[in-house]
């Protein structure tokens, strides 16, 4: 048999359009959860709301293994049947919505309406739903499937939950799924490597006001940004440097003596991430030297490149599945949970539920209809690590 | 300890005291009881698809609490019979029930002909504008109606009047209910002053209840209920539950003083008929609201009429359908 052969495999995925269909069947309870859990608040370091109900709706489906460990993640086994391994599915708890903005989601036949929707409120619904579908469908694992909701995850947290769990806990994971709200067909398998932080830019109190108009803290950072850019990338192997987000100023006739960038470096070389890092700092002690204002550099979160191989049994396997249910899968590298899973050599994918609009704003919106099939191929996923399709000979 | 000390004691709960619904739906089954739910709508295409989601689920899916979800609307102009339709509800024009009958707009309407409609021998009433629905909105309600026989009518509040730190704060309705209706049942009913959200729109009543009180169509239907009721099994018949925050849309100022408006005809005509209030002259049901146009002050006329359906129980069609001359 060669390894493209796999009649285990074959059959899980025959029994694809029977799992959509019966995942459409579970359209209320996900969307009840969707509802219930992503109308809590839970912006990174303050999840503790939602991981409490999300215990609880675990406890409510006879879970009887549920627990809140020292990072504040939520954990539940459901037993295998006597298999040693650990497949391990984590979605992460925080938004990036604060606890002041309206958390009402709005559910139409077509989708649902509400901030943080997809990212991630719709991964933890699924992972609330999970125990209750698995029974629906008669599926009993024959290893221990352990449902982790993490903490600490986006921002400032750099996956503190998530590590603290693969660092400490005491099911060592035999294989991870990270599920993502977003998109359907995605399968990342590989992280790229990454350095994410702040640039700060202040002007002391004191300042030389004389100076009226010709200076202020977002020249400064204007300044920074500009040779920043100026850094040459080289095509290979792929880096860049995203200037997510910023901030600073209050009104159009006052001198801004605050302003910050958010920006994050991303290469497939580690030594390249770390190389432009430096340029990065260099940059920043330039542009102050000499001058009053400060420039405060702060690198709050690294990934190291790495991941398992396109070759892999787990991304053949779940490739196979995703073509399957007609969709093409897209194979982009992560920055997500899948890097803590890489730094412990733990092989493991990400996978997205559905399809929406809008991700990030307020109006962030999920569609309904593709989520049949996002459930169906997380189950089959499942089915075919706890059947032994993934395994690297 | 007076009555309404005793009464708030013994029969006001948190929602939280029912949260053992495999055990509530046990008893409920051994009494061999059906509940229906209704979500008397007009024009609530944002909030009713999460309403039906959650309830279904919750509460017929996974506990089998709820024999029917219905959904009565009053002739919605957007999507909402549409919405609820598509996530499994039952739904009604109020108008095509009874058809025989002369057609009455109101949301006491849908909820009287829903008696007609519904099969239930407990009817649960959750308005559908609730922005963050939850199932303790219905079982918080049903609770006491499943675990108390004597209990006949359950009304929810949002309120935390006992709390636990040592901070005394007020409790109570909102604006009309506080500057309306308290004061007229301090004055005339003290008794029913310990229901804490008296126009709350969400309650659970007993058949045998519902189909023998007369029905406002329009803002006086909670107020004439709890008369009725009162009237007709004393204070010991209610019970209250905390069903905590409801996040809903604010009335202005105006459209509170026309719902004061037609809360103050029901009250009126019922002191009146109890013989509370000595007079036999009707009632003015033009009401009155100004409004400034440049230099000017206009007047602004709303005609309101309670109008009113007679007890459910009357009704030839609903006596043959439920038996009652049998």
């Amino acid at each position: 048999m060669t390894p493209f052969e796999n009649p285990v495999l074959d059959s899980i995925i025959e029994e694809l359009p029977e799992l959509t269909k019966q995942a459409e069947g579970m359209r209320e309870i996900v969307l009840a959860n969707l509802a219930m859990l992503g109308e809590t608040p839970s912006p990174t370091f303050k999840e503790e709301r939602r991981i409490r109900l999300l215990l609880d709706r675990f406890t409510e489906l006879g879970l009887s293994k549920t627990s809140i460990d020292e990072a504040g993640n939520g954990l539940a086994v459901i037993d295998g049947q006597g298999g040693e391994k650990n497949i391990m599915l984590v979605a992460h708890a925080d938004t990036v919505v604060p606890e002041t903005v309206n958390h009402t989601y709005t559910i139409s036949p077509e989708d649902v309406t509400g901030p943080g929707v997809a990212d991630n409120s719709l991964g933890i619904a699924v992972l609330a739903s999970l125990p209750y579908i698995l029974e629906k469908i008669n599926y009993k694992p024959v290893n221990n499937i352990v449902l982790v909701a993490g903490t600490k995850s986006l921002g400032r947290g750099n996956l503190e939950g998530l590590r603290f769990f693969l660092s400490n806990g005491k099911l060592p994971a035999s294989y991870g799924i990270c599920i993502e709200g977003m998109r359907i067909g995605r399968l990342s398998h590989k992280s790229i490597g990454m350095l994410r932080g702040d640039i700060t830019c202040r002007i002391p109190e004191q300042y030389d006001w004389s100076r009226f108009g010709t200076s202020s803290a977002i020249l400064t950072l204007n300044e920074v940004i500009n040779k920043i850019n100026d850094i040459r990338l080289p095509k290979r192997p792929k880096s860049s440097v995203v200037m997510g987000s910023i901030e600073g100023g209050n009104s159009y006739n006052t001198i801004t003596t605050y302003a910050r960038l958010k920006f994050e470096i991303r290469s497939e070389s580690a030594v390249l991430t770390k190389e432009i890092a430096d340029r990065i700092e260099e940059i920043t002690t330039e542009v102050t030297s000499g001058h009053s204002e400060t420039v405060d550099l702060d690198i709050f979160a690294r990934r190291e490149p790495g991941g398992i191989p396109f070759s892999h049994p787990l991304v053949r396997s779940t490739r196979r599945i995703i073509e399957s249910i007609g969709v093409e899968p897209r194979l982009a590298p992560s920055t997500s949970e899948l890097a803590a899973f890489i730094d412990h050599n733990i092989p493991a994918i990400t996978l997205g539920i559905t399809d929406g609009t809008r991700m990030g704003d307020e109006n962030e919106s999920i569609l309904i209809e593709p989520m049949y099939k996002g459930l169906a191929q997380l189950i089959a996923t499942i089915k075919a690590i706890d059947g032994g399709c993934c395994e690297q000979h | 300890m007076s009555n309404i000390e005793q009464w708030i004691k013994q029969n006001t709960y948190h929602h939280s005291d029912f949260w053992d619904l495999k055990k509530m739906v046990e008893d409920k089954e051994r009494q061999g009881l059906t509940i229906s739910l209704c979500l008397p709508t007009l024009n609530e295409e944002s909030t009713i698809g999460k309403e039906v989601v959650l309830f279904r689920s919750e509460l017929m899916n996974r506990y089998p609490l709820l024999d029917e979800i219905a959904v009565i609307d009053s002739g919605s102009t957007d999507k909402t019979l549409e919405v609820a339709e598509a996530f499994g509800a039952d739904t009604y024009l109020a108008d095509d029930i009874l058809p025989h009958i002369e057609k009455k707009k109101g949301k006491g309407e849908n909820l009287w002909k829903s008696i007609y409609q519904l099969k239930g021998d407990i009817i649960v009433y959750v308005d559908a504008d609730i922005k963050n629905i939850h199932p303790r909105f219905a079982y918080g309600l049903i609770g006491p109606l499943i675990y108390r026989p004597e209990v006949q009518y359950v009304k929810g509040f949002y309120d935390r009047p006992l709390t636990l730190s040592n901070v005394t704060r007020p409790s109570g309705g909102g604006r009309v209910t506080e500057i309306l209706t308290r004061p007229l049942f301090s004055l005339f009913f003290p008794e029913l002053t310990a229901i804490i959200q008296p126009l709350s729109g969400e309650y659970a009543v007993r058949r045998k209840v519902l189909e023998e009180i007369a029905f406002p169509i329009g803002y006086g239907v909670e107020t004439s209920h709890l008369l009725d009721v009162y009237g007709k099994y004393g204070l010991g018949a209610f019970a209250q539950s905390d069903l905590d925050q409801r996040i809903h849309d604010n009335k202005s100022t105006r459209d509170l003083g026309k719902m004061a408006f037609g809360i103050l005809q029901t009250f009126l005509t019922r002191c009146r008929e109890m013989g509370i209030i000595d007079t036999h002259k009707d009632y003015e049901t033009i009401f009155r609201q100004f409004q400034a146009v440049k230099n000017e002050y206009e007047v602004v006329k709303h005609d309101i009429v309670e109008d009113e359906r007679p007890p459910m129980n009357t009704i030839p069609e609903y006596r043959e359908k439920y038996g009652l001359d049998n």
